[in-house]
């Protein structure tokens, strides 16, 4: 599928403004459909143990950008992507063959819940039995902790064999939150988390965010600038395609050097 | 003008209330149509010896529905295994690995096979599985056969309810949110692994229901079955013996030899029975949907 694409040489090392390493690197990355060039040219670092927001209005790219980290884009026939992605040593849109490992330093939290069709217990513990973890006890803790990190484990700890369907969507979006932290990722790849909702819910799942940075990288899309004031140490914002600006939000939110960014602000606020 | 308004809005209801209570009359007309000019031969003989009695003999006023009852369900059942993994696999690729140009190629090959006559299925069967079964497949197995078995009447089903069956499938799986498959191939699942674990568990009411709605419908397939099953009376586990299916024995004798007292009865005890087996198949199906549509 990626056979445009000249393989890389070794990825450089880069420290970023906030005195940690980058945990992710993309270069040249770019994909097209057959009509339409999605993303152009992105460059991106992506600093370790922030939360780095992806802004822009609907339709500027993030998402997309979103799935080539963990090549989600195999899933879309139409889609043609050419670049490199970084994580550790590991090139995501050149590794074939270890893919499911790659991407499970990746935890997705999608726009919506998809709980996966099987109780709240086996959700959780999809990830770690698709890593081979056979012992129940260990099965069972991993599920344990992970329902307590989001939250979610006073309200579930006695129908844990319900189907993760049957929960309300704000418990639905934590359950999927817990089984993507079960597999230990790197980063939790954030697509709009909230924007299905409620505010109570929403204003859960950005506490754990801030909770969860300590020992993971995320990455948030969001259009709602006030989430990204909240929420975001890093700011990246795009617009039909490309990155106009990045940086840290009191900055950049001060003093936009581009009429892009100031009009999406004006708009915003 | 109100008034005319809330006329207007009461004619349209009833219009439509009218319209749905013809068609779920439509199959209890049917039925006791069926049954009241069944009565004759119920109120002469029981209802276990017209069922399971194997003796066909109408001049003597013998009427025992077994063999085609048997032949009926062993010619359904080899059709359903035979199709049921085909499709299901064959459904799979479509939406889950295969190229969109492939799908876009498959759609009108499906229509085409499924709008295809049931009698050109039957000549087919003739022409191609009847020989097959005669000429290779029984001195294959050290038996011989004419070819006319209800292993030819299964095999002949077994096509006609591909597209069914495949078409019905196919909407399934498309149906499966792209989310789904995203959020377990995000937690280190192979493709194959999603497929099984989400899709396909997903899906499963789906699958059964279009399992069940491809059974129904093999089941009461007439021509293109009667025309290869050889059509006679005898209850054989031999696949490579001839059967006589239910829908045969209505279609083949409806019509003729109704001077046998209570022959015409007989036959329309079969359309019953037809009706009643197709009906219990269903209920079968839905409540098997139920069931795990609920986990």
């Amino acid at each position: 599928m990626f056979t445009d694409v000249e393989m890389c040489e070794k990825p450089d090392v880069v420290s970023t403004p906030y005195g940690s390493t980058s945990i992710l690197r993309i270069r040249n990355l770019n994909v097209f459909t057959e009509d339409h060039h999605i993303l152009k040219d992105i460059n991106l670092d992506i600093p370790k143990n922030k939360i780095t927001v992806l802004l822009g209005p609907s339709g500027c790219g993030k998402t997309t950008l979103l799935k080539c980290m963990n090549k989600l884009t195999d899933l879309y026939q139409e889609l043609k992507v050419s670049g490199n992605i970084f994580i550790d040593e590991d090139d995501v849109l050149h590794s074939n063959s270890n893919i499911p490992a790659i991407r499970q330093k990746m935890g997705l939290l999608s726009q919506r819940p998809y709980p996966l069709p099987m109780s709240i217990f086996k959700n959780v513990a999809y990830g770690i039995k698709l890593q081979g973890v056979k012992n129940k006890s260990l099965i069972a803790e991993t599920v344990e902790r992970n329902l307590r990190e989001v939250g979610l484990w006073e309200e579930v700890k006695d129908r844990l064999h319900s189907p993760g369907a049957s929960l309300s969507i704000g418990q639905q979006q934590r359950l999927c939150l817990a089984r993507g932290l079960a597999v230990k990722p790197w980063i939790i790849l954030a697509d709009e988390p909230t924007s299905a909702l409620d505010p109570i819910s929403s204003k859960i799942i950005e506490d754990l965010f801030r909770n969860l940075k300590q020992k993971y990288t995320i990455i948030l899309v969001t259009h709602i600038l006030r989430q990204a004031v909240r929420l975001a140490d890093h700011v990246v914002f795009m617009n039909f395609g490309e990155i106009i600006e990045q940086g840290k939000p009191m900055e950049l939110f001060k003093n936009p050097s581009t009429k892009q960014l100031k009009e999406y602000l004006v708009d915003g606020n | 003008m109100p008034n005319r308004r809330i006329f207007i809005d009461k004619i349209s209801q009833g219009w439509m209330i009218a319209s749905l209570a013809t068609i779920l009359l439509l199959p209890v007309i049917i039925g006791l149509a069926l049954y009241m000019k069944a009565n004759p031969l119920l109120e002469q003989q029981s209802l276990s010896t017209l069922l399971f009695s194997s003796e066909w003999l109408p001049s003597q006023g013998k009427f025992g529905f077994w063999p085609f009852i048997a032949g009926s369900l062993y010619v359904t059942l080899l059709a359903f295994i035979f199709a049921a993994p085909v499709c299901l696999f064959a459904a799979i690729h479509l939406t889950q690995f295969a190229s969109k140009k492939l799908i876009r190629w498959m759609y009108p090959v499906i229509d085409i096979l499924a709008g295809l006559p049931s009698v050109i299925y039957g000549v087919w069967g003739i022409l191609v599985i009847v020989h097959f079964i005669s000429d290779i497949l029984a001195p294959f197995f050290n038996t011989s056969s004419s070819g006319y078995s209800i292993l030819a009447g299964g095999i002949v089903l077994t096509v006609m309810c591909i597209p069914y069956m495949l078409n019905m499938l196919i909407e399934v799986f498309n149906t499966v949110p792209i989310g789904l498959k995203e959020a377990s191939l995000s937690l280190g699942s192979s493709y194959w692994e999603s497929v099984k674990h989400v899709v396909v568990r997903k899906s499963f009411p789906g699958i059964i229901s279009a399992f069940g709605l491809g059974i129904a419908k093999a089941f009461g397939e007439t021509i293109a079955v009667m025309m290869v099953v050889g059509n006679q009376v005898k209850v054989s586990g031999n696949p490579f013996d001839a059967g006589y299916p239910l829908p045969a024995l209505i279609a083949n004798n409806y019509g003729e030899m109704l001077s046998i007292p209570m022959y015409d009865s007989a036959l329309m005890f079969a359309a019953f029975l037809l009706l009643v087996i197709i009906l219990s198949i269903n209920l079968i199906f839905r409540y098997l949907i139920h069931k795990t549509t609920r986990k």
